[in-house]
């Protein structure tokens, strides 16, 4: 039980500091620099901000609920669909 | 066939589509009316969670203001987004496990303390009152609009059909309309998108193409930049807001998205925690689809509108131009008597004025699109306002006849009784939200700004703490959630009302606008629910058991009565 609380909180604080950096650090902190490069009419830090955080959050949580479904089999917590 | 009678048709159509729903799943105990008996598909809960979160605001109001404020606008996009990582990382599994009806529920047994739960009432109603207030509205302009009844007819016509699928399905009705609504509204937001995204662009996905050329080999995006500067405008890449209220703003809508009370309620209506983690994935995916399209929108629509107005003869402009006119939306003022349409940054020069909320409904007229796509858009914002106001509307109901008459007024109520009284607090709230319609208060929009602020400064420390922090106690919480609140009351009332000797943007502690208050007000709940709680003594054995127990997925069941 309190090894799976100690894993489950470290994916926490692995997938929030992601979220943390596409939108907080890239879209509005770093933005500037980023804005220097220039990807097809984007400039970076403003595609960031207006599509690539996003695509980002999604892609957070798809990857979340992959490693707690692991982590659910591995402890034994895991339900069956028929549940 | 006009444009009017498309319109009555795809929103006859919709309508009785919504109607046949409600009839089809009618709700029999308090179990199918607060959380539609916990049996709903995660992918069904994520179709609804997303319309559900999708207001008129996001379909009618984001992608203009976006328009206006090019990067400024992202707050938006990053905050209505993020908050979803949180309500999936941090919320949605825990109080899935928890298992009862509403958030104001989590709070009162997590903090063994009725005054925790009539705090956590008295947010929920706040928050979303002055939500539904805005849904009525839209749902207002978009009747009047393009079915050219009055704003009263409309709101009129919109309470019915929000109160007879509410009223009589309960969460279980609403569940299932809203997969309807989304659909609906997500058609209708891409379609134009990706007509005007070909026309500009030669791309069909509207996200690529606000990054690519015209038919001049100029990117749109340095085109429109360069726009800007001729008017005097600044760039629509950079924006103008400080560094630090962009962050503050972003912030507070990310959390206060993930303490909005209707949004988490759609999480207890999933079988178990493994399907609220994965109905919060699919509610992001079908409200990224909106979200990424969006900005897309922006770009296309301010580049037509300019292109179209800017130095152009007033005599010239097309019929779309004349028939805002009338709604009073568009207003033209020939300062220098030229009979051309000057356009510009500076006050003093410019001759029109736009408001923001039209540039979704007017851009497929402004591209020339067909006209069922016209009449479409119009069907597409009513679902958009339709399915958050029945959302807003049941945590209300719930909020009344559950939290508040079951929990402390009268906890031997009969289920049956419980239910009259659910419906009857639904049917209210609809009048009340209704009188809001038709008489929108001049404030709406701050107190929209108001409901997130107030989210984010006291539930989500609350519920965040309450799952993460085995040894917060009541006296933490509570107080912590009273200043949360206090400072944002008092922040938003001084700056937005001139209350307490009033004050403008030189005022702003920190430079933070009161939009993005929100943020600091949490960070001071935070604060003084850990120091109180460490001078008060700990929780009692059986509340440090709940917390243990629902940090473990498994054994969930049903949302169940007690």
């Amino acid at each position: 039980m309190k090894e799976y609380w100690k894993h489950n909180l470290k994916y926490l604080v692995f997938l929030l500091t992601i979220w943390f950096i596409v939108s907080f650090g890239a879209g509005i902190i770093f933005i500037a620099q980023l804005n220097e490069i220039k990807i097809g009419g984007f400039k970076l830090g403003f595609w960031f901000a207006q599509q690539g955080a996003i695509y980002t959050f999604v892609i957070l949580i798809i990857v979340y609920i992959r490693l707690m479904n692991k982590l659910d089999k591995k402890y034994g917590f895991h339900e069956d669909d028929n549940f | 066939m006009t444009i009017q009678i498309w319109t009555w048709i795809l929103v006859g159509i919709t309508f009785s589509l919504y109607i046949g729903i409600a009839i089809w799943s009618k709700a029999g105990s308090t179990k199918e009316f607060y959380v539609a008996g916990s049996g709903v598909s995660p992918l069904a809960n994520g179709l609804a969670t997303a319309a559900d979160w999708m207001s008129a605001a996001s379909f009618i109001s984001m992608a203009g203001i976006i328009s206006f404020e090019g990067y400024d606008g992202s707050v938006y996009l990053m905050g209505w987004t993020g908050g979803y990582v949180l309500l999936a990382l941090l919320l949605a599994p825990y109080l899935r496990k928890f298992g009862k009806f509403t958030v104001p529920d989590f709070i009162g047994d997590r903090y063994y303390s009725n005054t925790a739960r009539s705090v956590a009432v008295f947010c929920a109603l706040l928050v979303s009152f002055t939500y539904v207030a805005g849904q009525m509205q839209g749902v207002g302009i978009v009747f009047s609009r393009f079915l050219e009844v009055d704003i009263t007819t409309g709101v009129i016509i919109g309470m019915v059909i929000v109160l007879f699928y509410a009223v009589l399905g309960g969460m279980k009705g609403i569940t299932y309309t809203q997969v309807a609504q989304y659909c609906v509204l997500i058609f209708a937001f891409m379609v134009p998108a990706i007509f005007i995204s070909v026309q500009m662009t030669g791309h069909f996905i509207p996200q690529l193409g606000f990054g690519s050329t015209d038919d001049n080999g100029i990117y749109l995006l340095d085109k429109l930049d360069g726009l800007h500067k001729d008017l005097g405008f600044s760039a629509y890449t950079t924006g103008k807001k400080s560094m630090i209220d962009v962050f503050c703003i972003t912030a507070a809508l990310m959390v206060g998205t993930a303490g909005l009370p209707h949004v988490i309620v759609r999480f207890f209506t999933v079988k178990k925690v493994s399907d609220a983690r994965k109905s919060a994935g699919w509610a992001l995916l079908f409200i990224a689809i909106l979200y990424t399209t969006a900005p897309a929108i922006s770009v296309f629509s301010r580049t037509n509108l300019i292109e179209t107005v800017s130095n152009k003869k007033y005599v010239h402009m097309p019929d779309w131009f004349k028939k805002w006119e009338t709604t009073g939306l568009i207003t033209f003022t020939d300062k220098n008597q030229d009979q051309a349409i000057q356009y510009v940054a500076n006050r003093e020069l410019n001759e029109l004025e736009i408001n923001r909320d039209i540039m979704v409904l007017a851009n497929p007229e402004i591209a020339g699109l067909p006209k069922w796509v016209i009449a479409l858009v119009a069907a597409g914002g009513l679902a958009a306002a339709l399915s958050t106001a029945a959302g807003l509307l049941l945590v209300i109901s719930s909020s009344v006849a559950h939290d508040l008459i079951k929990r402390m007024i009268n906890p031997k109520i009969s289920e049956k009784g419980e239910l009259i009284s659910a419906r009857v607090a639904a049917v209210v709230a609809v009048c009340v939200a209704g009188y809001f319609g038709i008489n929108p208060p001049g404030f709406v929009a701050a107190v929209v700004a108001l409901a997130f602020g107030l989210a984010a400064a006291s539930f989500f420390p609350a519920i965040i703490l309450g799952i993460f922090y085995k040894k917060m106690n009541k006296q933490g919480a509570i107080s912590g959630m009273v200043v949360g609140i206090l400072m944002m009351l008092f922040y938003m009332t001084k700056f937005k009302f001139g209350w307490w000797l009033g004050g403008n943007q030189e005022h702003w502690w920190l430079g933070v606008s009161p939009e993005g208050f929100g943020s600091i007000a949490m960070i001071a709940n935070f604060v003084t629910s850990i120091i109180v709680s460490k001078f008060t003594p700990d929780p009692p054995k059986e509340v440090q058991k709940i917390v243990e127990n629902i940090r473990i997925p498994s054994g969930a069941g049903a949302a169940n009565n007690h």
